[in-house]
C-alpha cells in the first residue's frame, strides 16, 4: 500500500512497482474515457469505433460454436502462428548459414551479393501479389512470403556477426590446430551469436507483420482473415478484438525470443 | 599475408585479389539473371507465371506509355510516393519531438511508454480494417497505415538520442545561464540527432512498406494498386513491374537518407 518512504527496499522492485503505477495511471483513464465516450455521451458513433460492450460481444462471439469467419478464434490464432514459425524456421534456416558464409568467405560474398542487393531493396509486402499468383491463397504463398520478410535480417545479421568478431580468436584457434569444423562451431558461430539473435528478432517481427499482411490480401483462415472479414462486415467490435490479438502474438513472440536468447547466450547477462 | 593482414578482421584464409573479386561480382550478377532468364524461358514453368527479364523490361516500356488500372507507371508511382510524402512528415513530426520528450522529461515517459508499448506491437498493416472504416478509400486510409509503420522507430530512436546525452553538456549550459529552450535547441537536439538521423532510415523504410501494404488493399491508384491490378487479371509481367518500381524507389529512398546520415554523423556525430 503505501510505502514508506526511504524504506530499504531494492531499487529494482521500487522501480517496476512505479511503473506499474504510472501504467496504470495512464492506461485506466483512457479505459474509462473510451467507455464514456462510447456508451454514455455517444460522443463516437458505434459504426466508428466500437464501444468495449461491442468487443466484449465480438470476443463471445468468436470464441464459441463456428467462432467468425471460418473458425474460433484459438483456431483462428493457431493458423496463423503456424505459418509464422514455419516461415520464420525456413527463413533463419537459409539466411543465417548464408550469412556465415557470406561474412567468412571474401569469395562467397563477392558471388552472391549482387543478387541479394538487388532483390533487398523490395519490400517482403510487395511480394504478396506474386506470390498469391504462384502459389494461390493456401499455405505455400504464406510461408514464401515470411521466408522473404525473415530471410533478409538473419542474413544481414549472421554476416555482421562473423564480421565484428576479433581477429585474433581465429588466429589463436587455428595456432592451436584447430580444424575447419571445429573453427566454425566454437569460434564463428559462438561468436556471431549476439548479432545472429538480434536478426532473429527483427526476422521474427517482419515475420509476423507480413502474415498479417498477407492474410489481409489473400486467405481463406487466420488472424488477418478475420480483420478483413469484419471490416467487409463492418463489424467495428471484432475489428478491434482482432487487432489486440494481432499485438498480443507479435508481443509473446518477441518475448518467447528474449527468453530464448537468454538461455542461448548467457554469456551475454 | 594470409587473411590476418594488420587490421583484417576474421575471415578465411588467402585474400583474394581485387580482380577476383570484381569477376566474381560480375559472375554473380549475370548468374542472377541469366537463371532468370534460363528458367522463365526453360518451358519448366508456364511464361505466364515466370516472364523473363526481357518481357519485364518490355512491360515497364509498355506501362510507361500506356495507362494501365488508370494511370501510367510513373503516374501510378507519383501517387504512391505523394502518400508516402505525408504519412512520413507527419511521423516524423509527431515521433521526434515526443520522443525527445520522453527521453528528456521522466514524467511524459513514465504516462506515454505503457500507451506506446501497448499498440507498438500492432502491425501496421492491422491498422487497414479501420482505415477504411474511418477514411474508405480517402488518402487519409493509406497515410494513417504508413503513420503507424514509421512513427514507432521515429520515436524509439529520439528517445535513445534523448538519453545518451551526456548530463554534463546539459549542466554546463545550465551554469552558464542558459534556459529550457536554448538547451533543447542548442543542446539537446543537436546531440541527439545521429540517432535521430538514423532512427529516419529505419523508419522510412517501414513507411514506404506499409504503404505497399495499404496500397493492396485500400486504394485505387499508386504502385501497390497497379500489382494487385495485374494480380487480379493474372497478368504476371504487370506485377514484376510495379515490383521494380517499388525496388527503385525504396532503394532511392534509402540512399537519400543514408546521405543525410552520413553528413550528420559528420557535423554532428561524436567520434567512437
Amino acid at each position: 500500500m503505501h510505502d514508506p518512504k526511504g524504506a530499504a527496499a531494492p531499487a529494482a522492485s521500487t522501480g517496476r512497482l512505479r511503473r506499474f503505477r504510472f501504467a496504470l495511471a495512464a492506461i485506466v483513464p483512457l479505459l474509462v474515457l473510451w467507455y464514456v465516450l462510447t456508451s454514455v455521451t455517444h460522443t463516437i458513433s458505434p459504426g466508428r469505433f466500437p464501444s468495449p460492450n461491442d468487443v466484449l460481444q465480438a470476443a463471445r462471439q468468436i470464441s464459441r460454436g463456428n467462432g467468425y469467419a471460418g473458425g474460433t478464434l484459438a483456431a483462428q490464432v493457431w493458423q496463423s502462428s503456424k505459418l509464422v514459425l514455419m516461415g520464420f524456421a525456413v527463413a533463419v534456416g537459409t539466411g543465417a548459414p548464408l550469412g556465415l558464409l557470406m561474412g567468412w568467405s571474401r569469395r562467397a560474398e563477392a558471388l552472391l551479393n549482387p543478387a541479394f542487393l538487388l532483390v533487398r531493396p523490395i519490400p517482403p509486402l510487395a511480394w504478396i501479389p506474386l506470390a498469391i499468383l504462384w502459389f494461390g491463397l493456401g499455405d505455400g504463398a504464406k510461408i514464401f512470403v515470411i521466408w522473404f520478410a525473415a530471410f533478409v535480417p538473419a542474413l544481414i545479421n549472421s554476416y555482421t556477426g562473423v564480421r565484428n568478431i576479433d581477429p585474433t580468436l581465429v588466429a589463436a584457434a587455428r595456432v592451436h590446430g584447430a580444424s575447419r569444423l571445429q573453427l566454425v562451431t566454437h569460434v564463428l558461430i559462438p561468436g556471431s551469436m549476439p548479432m545472429i539473435f538480434t536478426g532473429l528478432r527483427l526476422s521474427m517481427q517482419a515475420s509476423w507483420t507480413t502474415l498479417v499482411a498477407a492474410e489481409l490480401v489473400g486467405a481463406i483462415f487466420g488472424l488477418g482473415h478475420v480483420l478483413i472479414v469484419a471490416s467487409l462486415d463492418i463489424y467495428p467490435g471484432m475489428i478491434l478484438y482482432a487487432m489486440v490479438w494481432v499485438g498480443i502474438m507479435g508481443a509473446l513472440m518477441t518475448k518467447a525470443l528474449a527468453l530464448l536468447e537468454r538461455r542461448a547466450i548467457p554469456w551475454r547477462g | 599475408m594470409a587473411g590476418l593482414g594488420a587490421g583484417s578482421s576474421a575471415r578465411s584464409k588467402g585474400a583474394p585479389s581485387g580482380r577476383e573479386l570484381f569477376a566474381l561480382s560480375t559472375l554473380g550478377l549475370l548468374a542472377f539473371f541469366a537463371v532468370w532468364y534460363g528458367v522463365a524461358s526453360s518451358g519448366w514453368v508456364p511464361s505466364r507465371f515466370l516472364p523473363g527479364p526481357v518481357v519485364v523490361a518490355d512491360t515497364i516500356a509498355r506501362l510507361s506509355d500506356h495507362a494501365y488500372a488508370g494511370y501510367t507507371i510513373e503516374a501510378h508511382t507519383v501517387a504512391s510516393l505523394q502518400r508516402f510524402g505525408l504519412g512520413f512528415g507527419l511521423a516524423v513530426a509527431l515521433g521526434v519531438p515526443l520522443g525527445l520528450l520522453m527521453g528528456w522529461y521522466r514524467g511524459v515517459d513514465d504516462v506515454v511508454a505503457p500507451l506506446f508499448e501497448s499498440v507498438r506491437f500492432i502491425a501496421p498493416i492491422a491498422w487497414v480494417p479501420f482505415a477504411a472504416l474511418w477514411f474508405g478509400t480517402g488518402i487519409g486510409g493509406p497515410i494513417l497505415i504508413i503513420f503507424s509503420g514509421a512513427f514507432p522507430p521515429c520515436v524509439i530512436n529520439a528517445y535513445r538520442g534523448a538519453r545518451q546525452v551526456d548530463t554534463v553538456f546539459v549542466e554546463a549550459a545550465q551554469t552558464l545561464g542558459a534556459g529550457g529552450l536554448r538547451i533543447i535547441t542548442e543542446v539537446l537536439v543537436p546531440a541527439a540527432l545521429p540517432s535521430i538521423v538514423a532512427g529516419l532510415r529505419v523508419s522510412a523504410g517501414l513507411g514506404w512498406q506499409s504503404l505497399i501494404g495499404a496500397e493492396l488493399i485500400v486504394v485505387s491508384s499508386g504502385v501497390g494498386y497497379l500489382m494487385v491490378q495485374g494480380q487480379t487479371s493474372l497478368q504476371t509481367p504487370i506485377v514484376m513491374s510495379a515490383m521494380v518500381a517499388i525496388g527503385v524507389v525504396g532503394f532511392v529512398i534509402d540512399v537519400a537518407l543514408r546521405a543525410l546520415e552520413s553528413v550528420v554523423q559528420r557535423s554532428w556525430g561524436v567520434e567512437p
